[in-house]
């Protein structure tokens, strides 16, 4: 079913112009999200992923961020330029995000039933007793128990991963077309990231909302999206569904990401190897690079990588693309 | 201009105005005998309230007196009260509020009194103070100096406590070193930049108190030509003569404001959070 | 919560004691005999004699210490040395005109400072920013009394909108009583405002910098709401907090502006008893200033309980 895509993100650009020089943090990223798909955006800090999403909502700190290019269009209507009373209506109503911080990102002097009736009697016109009444069914919904007594709570007397499943019910309480969610699970335990991961997928599944996950944990992307982009120095380096990804990455930086994960082997035969980890650092965002941006740190790095133009994203397999001139050996690549 | 002083200008306008401003009233005041026009004490009951005019720059009170020269020699006298309250109050709430900071028994007394001190209105406090003494420039400036010590006590205090919580104050305790030495070397450095700023916002404190007390009859004695009396003995005629309030009252609060200025500024160069946000 | 409350009643004892203690002292460890100032600078030594008999000034200082807190406790002030009259029933008959005018300058100097500080805060940085913080800076700069003059020039001589000087009680009439309030509490008002503003600012500023405005961003509220239910609900600890300091130098500001404005208050009381050196009277004001400024903090403090949720659990 080849629908229009509900989101396409063509050619963006987000700088910071700052005292310092122009941070060019989203450098052309282009991607498309498509009805009741759970597309994951990998890469290590810095390389504009939480840009990127927080420029679709307009939620850049505009001085001294601002989109410079490119088009964001969700359900065919264009959202750069869009004035904010109109942004306004879509956040929290038609596209929502939730953060990475549960233990600040709630407002401390607010009982949390409020927090989540808020965009509920701002987007729907709900009196407040409705309002509260779908906060109480909101917070069934993220399986916290005893639903009524909570919403008269603080976020102070709650532990990090109920904070973040009270996130969740105030991101998703206007059944929002798009969920986004920037590093949802990097600040929780990992048992706490494991239950906040399944009930994302559960919630994916029950409210068919299209999901943008944020985060430089490979093994979270992995378990929980259909699809990935992986993005390096503000652009996108490769995308493919996650089992192709996994299984046969077309880009040294993806390879690189991949082979710098530990994993635990068992028995006397577990090979005993280094883990492996890129050299070199990520390159600074204010200094254009001609040619590929990866190429200082890739051992596969010719002359023509290092002059522009940049590789561009070309298929290399059935939906798999990857912007490097030599995708078919990029598991040559060597580190460590 | 070097590139540097350049950047200076820039970035903290304020300061640099402030400290202009500042120099260019205390300039004025240094130089009062050139600046004068005329004698500050010279009565001339011809000239009674005179509105300003060539001869007369600021005008003439009710004795015929100069305004503008005695203004500019009044400036002195509100300049030294706000200088060496200023100096005072760093000095002595220092010494209390480093002892205060390190001695519990002595903070519980200390903290006390102050708390007492500062719960009485500082004007209140100050007439009040120079109700029982002879007036005298000494005893106002003993008077505002002892209004204002709790504030530095508290500040010194405050600082010193957050200090002696620092790993590094723990280590240098740990490794034996005499606490006069950890004093001097660690925590007194620390404590000057807040202190600085305090001062400087002090001494425009001062300088306003002084000029009210004057105004209501219980600070510098009459014969001495601060701000304060200037506009006291023009109160009467206001409605006829309002330059003789008027004039040394802005010449007051541009004083002020340049010192008040100054403080903000320093505040931002000192304060590496604010100075970010600048 | 009960404990913070406890706590915070119980601290207010000792504060209060040390002010007893700091009033009687400034009398009574003065350079100078005390008798003699009282009596004046033209007294005889008999007359002087008299007067430290009739005080008991001759008897040792804990002894007068405890004498006079004694008949502080069971409201007896002592009597004014110019008028004879007992100090409570001075103060009575001065307090309406005070109250209405500090009433009326607390409102307007949180309803101006307040709105100021939260859109200068919102429009940081911007000529809004500057221009609200420099006016602020200029009230709190000029003193008091040329304010007043400043205001007196141009609203009530130059233009003749209200009057210059008096007071009316409010039983004669609330026009009258409001106009004759305008400008002394402007007075007050404007040069105090700048505290409030510069603090509401930067709270507002810390404020609005946390991730839970990012969250209320991202929910699609509005300026209003943000601003109100979210940043300043937050930030009203630090600004009840420097409403409070406010007050204490508005205390101190009444007196002047009393003085310039003619009005027959506590603080006119006050300065009158400078010139006459009518130390009961000074001691009584001062020590109902101060009792005020401690009970008002102690309110304050109480107060943080219902805005900050955190102290309650």
């Amino acid at each position: 079913m080849d629908a229009e895509p509900l989101l396409v993100v063509d050619d963006l650009k987000t700088w910071f112009f700052t005292r310092d020089g122009i941070l060019r943090a989203v450098d052309g990223l282009s991607y498309h999200l498509k009805r009741g798909e759970t597309l994951g955006i990998v890469g290590e800090s810095g390389c504009g992923k939480s840009v990127g999403a927080l420029s679709i909502l307009g939620l850049v700190p505009m001085p001294p961020g601002r989109i410079v290019g490119g088009s964001i269009r969700f359900r065919g209507r264009e959202l750069v330029g869009l004035d904010e009373p109109a942004m306004r209506a879509i956040r929290g109503n038609e596209i929502s995000v939730i953060f990475q911080e549960p233990m600040t990102s709630l407002n401390p002097v607010m009982p949390v039933g409020k927090q989540i009736a808020e965009p509920l009697m701002l987007h729907q016109g709900l009196s407040r007793r409705a309002a509260y009444d779908r906060a109480a069914e909101m917070l069934d919904l993220v399986r916290i128990p005893d639903a009524r007594r909570r919403l008269s709570e603080y976020p102070h007397q709650l532990s990090g991963g109920t904070r973040q499943r009270i996130m969740i019910a105030i991101a998703l309480a206007c059944r929002p077309d798009i969920l986004i969610a920037d590093e949802p699970t990097t600040a929780l335990d990992v048992t706490i990231q494991a239950q906040i991961l399944r009930l994302l997928r559960q919630l994916q599944r029950e409210l068919q909302t299209s999901v943008i996950l944020i985060s430089h944990n490979l093994a979270v992307i992995a378990e929980s999206v259909q699809r990935v982009i992986v993005m390096y120095a503000g652009r996108k380096v490769e995308e493919a569904p996650v089992a192709a990804l996994f299984r046969r990455p077309r880009h040294p930086y993806t390879v690189g990401l991949l082979g710098s994960v530990p994993r635990i082997v068992r028995g006397a035969a577990a090979p005993k190897t280094r883990l492996a980890e890129i050299p070199g650092m990520l390159p600074a965002l204010s200094e254009p690079v001609a040619g590929c941006a990866f190429a200082a740190r890739c051992s596969l790095a010719t002359a023509e990588c290092r002059t522009a133009p940049p590789p561009p994203l070309l298929e290399q397999a059935p939906h798999h693309f990857a912007a490097c001139w030599h995708s078919e050996r990029a598991r040559e690549v060597a580190y460590g | 201009m070097a590139p540097r002083q350049r950047g200076l200008l820039r970035r903290y306008p304020m300061v640099v105005l402030g400290t202009m401003l500042f120099l260019l009233v205390l300039l004025i005041t240094l130089a009062a005998p050139l600046l004068a026009t005329h004698d500050p004490q010279e009565i001339d009951p011809i000239a009674r309230l005179r509105a300003p005019s060539p001869e007369h720059l600021l005008g003439t009170d009710a004795l015929g007196r100069d305004v503008w020269s005695r203004t500019i020699f009044g400036g002195r006298i509100s300049l030294m009260v706000g200088l060496l309250v200023a100096l005072l109050t760093s000095a002595v709430g220092l010494g209390i509020g480093l002892v205060s900071g390190y001695s519990r028994l002595a903070d519980a007394i200390v903290m006390r009194v102050m708390d007492g001190l500062m719960s009485i209105p500082a004007i209140l406090l100050a007439i009040a103070l120079m109700s029982v003494t002879r007036a005298s420039i000494s005893t106002v400036i003993l008077a505002i100096t002892l209004v204002e010590i709790p504030r530095v006590v508290r500040l010194v205090r405050s600082v010193v406590l957050t200090l002696r919580e620092q790993t590094y104050v723990e280590a240098a305790v740990i490794a034996g070193t005499r606490p006069a030495r950890i004093v001097f070397k660690h925590i007194l450095p620390n404590t000057l930049a807040p202190l600085i700023v305090q001062t400087t916002y002090i001494c425009a404190a001062a300088m306003l108190v002084e000029s009210i007390l004057s105004f209501l009859g219980a600070g510098t004695p009459p014969e001495v030509p601060s701000w304060g009396n200037i506009m006291a003995e023009g109160r009467t005629f206001f409605q006829i003569a309002p330059w003789l309030i008027l004039s040394p009252g802005l010449l007051l609060g541009a004083t002020v404001l340049a010192v008040n200025l100054v403080g903000d500024g320093l505040r931002g160069m000192l304060d590496p959070r604010i100075a970010r946000r600048m | 919560m009960y404990g913070y409350l406890a706590r915070r009643i119980l601290a207010t004892l000792p504060v209060l004691g040390i002010v007893a203690l700091v009033v009687f002292a400034i009398l009574h460890l003065s350079p100078g005999d005390p008798a003699a100032l009282i009596a004046g600078d033209h007294a005889t030594p008999q007359q002087i004699a008299e007067i430290r008999g009739k005080l008991g000034l001759d008897r040792p200082l804990y002894e007068q210490f405890v004498v006079w807190l004694g008949s502080l406790l069971s409201g007896d002030l002592g009597i004014s040395i110019f008028s004879n009259q007992p100090v409570t029933r001075l103060l009575a008959q001065r307090m309406e005109p005070t109250i209405s005018l500090t009433i009326t300058t607390t409102i307007v100097m949180v309803l101006l400072a307040v709105p100021i500080g939260v859109i200068a805060a919102w429009r940081a940085d911007t000529w809004i920013d500057h221009a609200a913080m420099t006016l602020a800076v200029l009230g709190f700069s000029l003193p008091i009394f040329v304010v007043a003059y400043l205001l007196i020039y141009g609203l009530a001589m130059t233009w003749d909108v209200f009057p210059v000087q008096g007071y009316t009680p409010l039983r004669d009439g609330i026009g009258a009583w409001a106009n004759h309030l305008v400008l002394p509490s402007l007075t007050l008002g404007l040069s105090f405002m700048a505290l409030i503003a510069r603090i509401t600012r930067a709270s507002m500023l810390e404020v609005l910098s946390q991730d839970y405005i990012r969250t209320a961003r991202s929910k699609g509220l509005g300026p209003r709401q943000l601003l109100i239910d979210h940043a300043l609900a937050n930030a009203a600890v630090p600004i009840v907090t420097i409403i409070g300091v406010g007050v204490a130098l508005l205390l101190g500001g009444v007196v002047v502006t009393e003085s310039v404005f003619a009005i027959p208050g506590i603080g006119r009381l006050v300065v009158d008893a400078i010139l006459t050196r009518d130390y009961p009277v000074i001691q009584g004001v001062l020590l109902i200033f101060s009792g005020v400024y401690v009970v008002l903090n102690l309110i304050i403090d109480l107060f943080y309980v219902v805005l900050d949720p955190r102290i309650r659990y």
